[in-house]
């Protein structure tokens, strides 16, 4: 059991997590945003390590990304700046990252490393479920990571059991089939996609993102899911003065 | 084949489909659904047809003979140039357009590099009355501009990449996105032999015309279906794929794929993948592509925009590892004089892509008796400008 698996149990309902890109908008920042964001009362945080080609990310994560990785971001230093992250922060934290820069640091290592340092789970959005079960799985178990299945409503119920089957905190799942960033306009299909995926009794609790960037998103989120995701509102957020100090306030903008 | 893919998409160790959940149950219906099509006998039938009335197949086995005075054996030309918009990608726009019909799409997107990629799409989406959107990087759109012009004139949106390199790798990266938030009505035409699977393999089955045409012209012109080898250049690979397929059982054959040195492989400006990539994933597949330590892809570097690509396909590397093919590169340079010997031997203009592999001619020695296939996977016109600067004409 992992602090993911606590929280879930601890707390029902209208979780927070927010997403953020290590590296920007500068080097050494990391803990402090971790730190400022547990503070606020966010609930859990996804910690992105920056890849060059983000296909499934719109622009302000793509250019969050480019900027971290001028900055000098990689796995090797996001570790470094990590490696005393559990004697500040508390709350769970997830890397969120494409599959390249793990195979080239090594999965075996990179599940290794992400445990030393208190990571719970990790999100690989372009590491599917068949690689993951023949090549990987085993290295997240024996370092007691969880790894974090995305779920969109043109996903088969079939599909979405297996991944219910194979998860072990919760499932991601996506407001829409969109890139991040895109603004979500609530309709009565995703509505009836959201019912849909509430009525079959996952085992795993659903955390709806993609398109989260204000209250009436997230309250519109938590009536379907345990909670929900904030990312590139944050991160653009992030681009301004003062960002630090005002990390309450932009919590508070999300979730009164 | 004993070179083929296996039911989970690999080839060895590459190949696969590493792509978020979003693209899952399009690139789950291509899976499903493109044999069944591609068997189904009025597919057949109608590909058939537009290959050979539309597209002017099969396109000759030219027997290059003042080149194969100069190289003291026998060269022969497979021309790609001469299908209908100057080179092999017709063959696999014509026979994704008519799966994506049938898939019931009302929606094409695709990525481009040289542009003819894009102007192949362009076109079959004229043909077929469907909208077309094309993703071209922005440098590229510079270096191709006729190729631009043409894709407008034929009715399609040419979109701009402006991240990254703005070249090809970013154009692809913009398509995805874009079928990411397309799912539903959007087919993705992929160009070359690289993505997920089934795309490596749908693309190489369309573009295996061209060995499956070599072989029977290499027969009536020499008596023997096999050569001794086959040149072709390799940025994805899709020509190189199109012109190995069939011989790839041939052992006899040797099958040689031409990279793009670009300024020469350790200057820091090239596209040479096999040299300086390791393995990894990119666009969708387990292969072999240029990165850093850290697994960030590395910005290519090529003359030649269709070779300007950091990974290559994932039977390629696969080829590449078991050493079924020999991969070997060319610079800007080396390739420029042969794309102006060709000109002067042959009376042809071939693409600077292509010129890559008539490059290579000159670091080979042939018996007097072999056959040589080279794949002239397209033709000059859209670098002229290049040549220009090149030679000050």
């Amino acid at each position: 059991m992992n602090r993911l698996n606590k929280l879930f149990d601890s707390k029902k309902d209208n979780l927070l997590s927010i997403y953020f890109t290590a590296g920007y908008p500068a080097l050494s920042t990391t803990v402090e945003i971790a730190e400022a964001l547990e503070k606020a009362g966010v609930d859990f945080l996804e910690i992105g390590f920056p890849y060059s080609d983000p296909v499934a990310d719109g622009p302000t994560i793509q250019h969050s990304s480019e900027v971290a990785l001028e900055n000098g971001m990689n796995l090797n230093r996001l570790f470094e700046e990590l490696k005393d992250i559990r004697q500040r922060v508390s709350i769970p934290i997830l890397l969120m990252g494409y599959v390249n820069p793990m195979v080239q640091y090594g999965v075996a290592r990179f599940c290794k490393k992400a445990a030393e340092v208190g990571v719970d789970g990790v999100i690989v959005p372009d590491l599917p479920m068949y690689e993951y079960e023949s090549l990987y799985s085993k290295d997240f178990k024996n370092n007691n990571l969880s790894n974090i299945f995305l779920v969109t409503p043109q996903t088969s119920e079939e599909r979405i059991r297996k991944i219910d089957g194979l998860s072990d905190s919760f499932i991601y799942l996506l407001s829409s089939s969109s890139i991040t960033g895109k603004n979500l306009e609530v309709s009565n299909s995703i509505e009836d996609y959201y019912k849909r995926v509430k009525s079959m009794q996952l085992k795993n609790p659903a955390i709806i993102g993609f398109g989260i960037s204000n209250t009436d998103t997230f309250n519109k989120a938590c009536e379907y899911a345990r909670g929900a995701i904030v990312g590139s509102a944050f991160v653009k957020f992030l681009g301004s003065e003062n960002y630090l100090e005002r990390i309450p306030g932009f919590i508070q903008s999300i979730r009164p | 084949m004993k070179y083929g893919v296996n039911e989970q998409g690999y080839y060895g160790d590459f190949g696969g489909a590493y792509i978020p959940e979003m693209l899952y149950p399009n690139v789950e219906e291509l899976r499903q659904q493109y044999l069944r099509i591609l068997n189904d006998a009025d597919f057949k039938a109608e590909y058939d047809q537009l290959l050979r009335d539309y597209v002017g197949r099969p396109s000759p086995l030219y027997h290059a003979r003042r080149y194969s005075e100069k190289y003291e054996t026998n060269i022969f030309f497979k021309r790609e140039d001469l299908n209908h918009t100057g080179s092999h990608k017709i063959n696999n726009a014509i026979g994704q357009i008519l799966l994506a019909i049938r898939l019931g799409k009302k929606r094409i997107i695709a990525e481009t590099g040289a542009g003819q990629h894009g102007v192949a799409t362009a076109t079959v989406c004229a043909l077929k009355g469907i909208e077309c959107v094309v993703y071209m990087g922005e440098v590229d759109m510079e270096r191709q501009a006729p190729n631009v012009a043409r894709m407008k004139m034929l009715g399609a949106k040419v979109v701009p990449a402006t991240s990254g390199s703005k070249t090809l790798k970013d154009a692809t990266n913009e398509a995805m996105r874009d079928w990411i938030n397309n799912p539903v009505d959007t087919h993705y035409i992929i160009g070359s032999v690289v993505g997920p699977y089934p795309y490596p393999e749908m693309v190489a089955q369309f573009q295996s015309v061209i060995s499956l045409e070599a072989k029977k012209q290499l027969l009536e012109k020499t008596g023997s279906e096999l050569p001794q080898y086959v040149i072709a250049c390799v940025g994805g690979g899709s020509n190189a794929m199109g012109v190995f397929y069939h011989f790839l059982d041939d052992e006899s054959v040797k099958l040689i794929a031409v990279e793009a040195a670009g300024q020469g492989v350790d200057s820091g400006h090239s596209a040479a993948t096999t040299f300086l990539g390791r393995e990894g994933v990119l666009h969708g597949s387990r292969t072999i592509l240029m990165q850093t330590d850290d697994g960030q892809v590395v910005e290519p570097y090529s003359i030649s925009a269709g070779l300007d690509y950091p990974g290559i396909g994932p039977q390629h590397a696969h080829l590449y590892k078991i050493k079924r093919a020999q991969y070997v590169s060319a610079t800007d340079d080396e390739a420029l004089q042969a794309g102006l010997l060709c000109c002067q031997l042959e009376g042809i203009i071939p693409a600077i892509e292509t010129a890559h592999a008539l490059a290579h001619l000159e670091k080979m020695k042939f018996e007097p008796t072999d056959n040589v296939v080279i794949c002239i996977s397209g033709r000059g016109d859209k670098d002229l400008n290049t040549y220009i600067k090149h030679f000050n004409f």
